[in-house]
């Protein structure tokens, strides 16, 4: 077994393990701690497919600021542990079934796409960062500026909310 | 067998190589953290007009010794009703990724050969250095923010919610006054953006970032840019007067009043780590790494002894300090350590013709300069903290949200649109 087989699955082990723990957890805070895990874990996994750019974007954004933000979030409600309810009866039922048939899809639609991994020694990939910026701003200009228009507007509309609120 | 030996050491190079790095850069940062809380206590105290530390050993200089032998043999008392896998992560959490940031930070330019293998003055020189250095930093703020959560006490929980909402305010003031720089390196690898500085080989420290003298005579200075990274660094590092996590008059200790012993120390330890990995920050984007201030032509050949002359003067006076001290012990030691400065410049002065010692001369020149620019910048850290009164809540927002970063931003759209003017034929 090759390293980078090695750490793919040590990565991937744990960002399954955190994802578990994230549902299984009972306190938010844990919940939130495990999330980081898998964010940075998936971060890991990107940095091993040479998308060094969109590993350390991973870390920064997600791992980084959303993350504090919803632990800010925790922190300043100072939410307790979470009661267990009983699980609906639909969850009951179809849960299971469910579940399967999403990650037979997933599965399939995996195998379908075949063995698409990147080389990391691949020369064209040190460009990665340039080829990102040109899809971003060249290809995708539109939509992505669009996009921070909404988001704009989302923080514009919450703005107002909280604001109203005051008075 | 000891074919088969050293062929197994040569095949295995890399990894001993980097594991000796990694176990000698600990140690030299341990050190230095250490006495940058001496040099801290003692700049803070002439500041205030006070001796300082100098009790333990001459000047106080055991004084590291003693306070690392009190943290490891005092109690350890684990509050009740804390959450105790959280209580005891945040302290790791908080040393693990301040110490791993500095295994990107590029010392020196030049490799060393020993044993046939070229040793580099850096552990890791990834070509998104700045990016991984910037995701560390994202990261270090659940280190606080988790420390004061588990705590389970009012003071610690206050000083964390307020040191994570300046984390999150002032890192997008740091990451928009770095994009500068950027924009003039062309590249997220540190040893490359020292390397585009490079005109400072022609016209000194005017090649530089912060002035950015290019090679047709554009400039396109970063000085807003830089005082725009410092200031939000010092935020970032939760440094007074930016300290509002800690704040003793308000909170008792903020997020690690409820922590003892060595646990305790573990943030203390991030923090000036912090500050280390802050400074050569600044020298690598904004001070040119390791580049000399003065030019590299042969007019200014005699720079190259700056090093040695400044250790003779300094290795005079420390013998003269000990000559006069007022204890035995300062009497012996410090003519000594004086001794070996003086001898040590001394050395490297003579050997201005002898070819080993030239060598080492011209080896030692870029790690003296990062190393002087970055104690510049750990001196500016202990003066703020000396001299300025520590900001209100409102007023900390007030000037990350609309001071620092209006300011970077409009320090990226200016340097964007002279850096495309000059690529335009």
């Amino acid at each position: 077994m090759n390293a980078a087989l090695l750490i793919f699955f040590v990565l991937a082990g744990l960002a399954v393990i955190g994802a578990l723990n994230l549902v299984l957890q009972r306190h938010p805070i844990h919940s939130a701690l495990s999330l980081i895990v898998v964010m940075v874990c998936l971060a890991g996994l990107y940095l091993l497919m040479g998308a060094e750019f969109v590993a350390a974007v991973q870390i920064i954004v997600y791992g980084g600021a959303i993350m504090v933000l919803f632990i800010f979030v925790i922190m300043l409600l100072n939410a307790g542990e979470e009661e267990r309810t009983d699980f609906s009866k639909l969850a009951k039922i179809a849960g299971l079934p469910l579940a399967l048939a999403l990650t037979a899809s997933v599965a399939a639609a995996v195998a379908k796409s075949g063995a698409a991994v990147a080389n990391p020694t691949d020369p064209a990939i040190p460009k990665a960062t340039e080829q990102i910026s040109t899809m971003l701003f060249k290809e995708f200009v539109y939509p992505f500026e669009l996009t921070s228009f909404l988001i704009l507007v989302a923080i514009m509309g919450a703005l107002v909310l909280a604001q109203r609120e005051k008075k | 067998m000891i074919d088969s030996i050293t062929h197994a050491l040569a095949q295995n190079a890399f990894w001993i190589i980097t594991i000796v790095k990694v176990i000698l850069l600990l140690v030299i940062v341990l050190t230095v953290n250490a006495y940058l809380t001496w040099f801290e206590r003692k700049l803070v105290a002439h500041i205030q007009a006070r001796w300082g530390p100098h009790r333990v050993g001459p000047h106080g200089l055991l004084q590291p010794a003693a306070d690392g032998l009190k943290f490891l043999f005092k109690e350890d008392p684990t509050p009740a009703g804390v959450d105790r896998f959280v209580y005891y992560l945040a302290p790791f959490l908080a040393l693990t990724l301040t110490l791993t940031s500095l295994a990107v930070i590029p010392f020196g330019p030049d490799p060393i050969n020993l044993f046939g293998q070229k040793i580099y003055l850096w552990i890791s020189n990834p070509d998104i250095g700045l990016l991984i250095l910037f995701s560390i930093t994202a990261l270090s703020v659940y280190g606080v923010a988790l420390a004061g959560w588990a705590s389970n006490s009012k003071y610690s929980l206050l000083g964390s919610l307020r040191s994570s909402a300046q984390m999150v305010s002032y890192e997008l003031a740091l990451t928009m006054s770095v994009v500068g720089v950027l924009l003039l390196a062309n590249s997220f690898s540190l040893s490359t953006i020292i390397e585009q500085q490079d005109n400072a080989k022609r016209v000194g420290f005017l090649g530089w970032n912060l002035f950015a003298w290019t090679r047709n005579g554009v400039m396109f200075p970063q000085i807003i840019g830089f005082i725009c990274f410092f200031t939000s660094a010092i935020a970032e590092t939760n440094r007074a007067p930016f300290d509002l996590a800690e704040a003793e008059s308000e909170l008792v200790a903020g997020f690690h009043t409820e922590y003892a012993s060595f646990k305790f120390a573990m943030f203390f330890i991030a923090e000036y780590t912090a500050m280390i990995t802050v400074s050569c920050l600044a020298t690598i984007l904004f001070f040119g790494g390791w580049q000399s201030a003065f030019p590299d032509t042969p007019f200014w050949q005699f720079t190259h002894y700056i090093p040695s002359i400044t250790l003779i003067p300094f290795g005079l006076w420390v013998i003269y300090d000990g000559l006069k001290y007022e204890t035995i012990w300062g009497k012996l030691v410090l003519p000594v350590i004086g001794f070996v400065m003086f001898a040590i410049g001394a050395v490297l002065l003579a050997g201005i013709g002898v070819a080993p010692l030239h060598a080492v001369n011209e080896f030692i020149q870029p790690v003296f300069w990062f190393t002087a620019k970055v104690f510049v910048f750990l001196f500016f850290y202990v003066w703020a903290r000396g001299t300025l009164p520590r900001l209100r809540y409102d007023q900390l927002m007030n000037l990350g949200w609309k001071l620092l970063l209006p300011v970077s931003i409009a320090n990226v759209i200016v340097t964007a649109a002279v850096v495309l003017l000059r690529s335009k034929p």
